[in-house]
């Protein structure tokens, strides 16, 4: 499995994710700058935490509208698996590949700590690793992580099986307490906590690397 | 020519930001307010002359920027 992942200028966690990728498939990820119109010939796009451009505007408004994301978007369209983690899930609401919008946490304060997430909805090519109501402890690191669409996209989010992480414990105020979503072909996933920080006993939990597991059986 | 463009969430999305300026001002004795919006404006100097143009290039930069559709709302206007 053929991994890229892009870097932007404020990305703070594409070496986690490489590193992470790398551990979990074997194979070293391919590092991908943001100013690139371009991408090489992969099988999974990754999309990085961080801080993009700052966030100014929004989080992940800049970084959606870099040259990388036209091809990314093209692959996404050709049924190629986009993987976004934290700001990366803020940047695929933002281009629209993922319904939605992330806003600031409810309590107005940034959250960094582990919590458990249920994995729910359909099986998907990033989850299926875990089956069906499995627990992750996962570290979530984020300002913006609150959740917000109309009720006919959420309701049709929950119909479809497409909320494939949910907080037992909400952190930032989410709505349905959803972690992380899929787009309705499955290939795109987005996510607020971190799996890239959580591939090792020594890191705290492995429960992270099911992600990248789920990749690699998907694409052998 | 200059345009200006206001940016804010849609009602029924929730500032927090907002709703803690909103508290402060309750504790500084304005207690008759009955509600707090924020707002972002762009103020841009258009290299064009006809307000329809600058107008239509607001919104489009509105559409594909400045404002994300799912939560915010944008007016644009020309300044005098």
């Amino acid at each position: 499995m053929r991994a890229a992942v892009i870097t932007f200028p404020g990305s703070n966690c594409d070496r986690d994710l490489a590193v992470a990728l790398e551990r979990v498939t074997g194979q070293p990820a391919l590092r991908v700058w943001h100013g690139e119109r371009e991408l090489p010939e992969v099988d999974v796009v990754c999309l990085p935490g961080g801080f993009s451009y700052g966030d100014y505007l929004r989080c992940g408004a800049i970084a959606a509208r870099a040259p990388i994301l036209a091809p990314v978007k093209a692959f996404a369209a050709r049924g190629g698996r986009v993987l976004g983690i934290c700001n990366g899930f803020q940047m695929l609401c933002e281009t629209g590949l993922l319904p939605g919008a992330l806003l600031g946490n409810r309590d107005g304060r940034f959250v960094g700590r582990w919590l458990e997430v249920e994995i729910t909805g359909r099986a998907t090519d990033f989850t299926r690793a875990y089956g069906a109501g499995a627990v992750a402890r996962l570290p979530v690191a984020h300002h913006d992580g609150n959740y917000v669409a109309d009720d006919g996209t959420l309701d049709r989010l929950e119909q479809e099986g497409r909320v494939v992480f949910r907080y037992r414990s909400n952190p930032n105020g989410s709505a349905r307490d959803i972690a992380g979503i899929v787009n309705e072909a499955g290939n795109v996933l987005g996510l607020m906590p971190h799996p890239e920080r959580a591939v090792g006993a020594e890191l705290g939990s492995a429960d992270g690397a099911l992600v990248f597991r789920s990749l690699l059986d998907a694409l052998a | 020519m200059k345009v200006r463009v206001e940016v804010r969430l849609k009602p029924g999305v929730l500032d927090p930001a907002a709703e803690t300026i909103h508290r402060s001002l309750d504790r500084l004795g304005f207690e008759d307010v009955r509600s707090v919006v924020q707002a972002r404006v762009f103020e841009l100097d258009v290299a064009k002359t006809r307000p329809e143009d600058v107008l239509a290039d607001a919104r489009a930069m509105a559409d594909r920027l400045l404002a994300n559709p799912v939560v915010e709302s944008y007016r644009v206007d020309l300044v005098e």
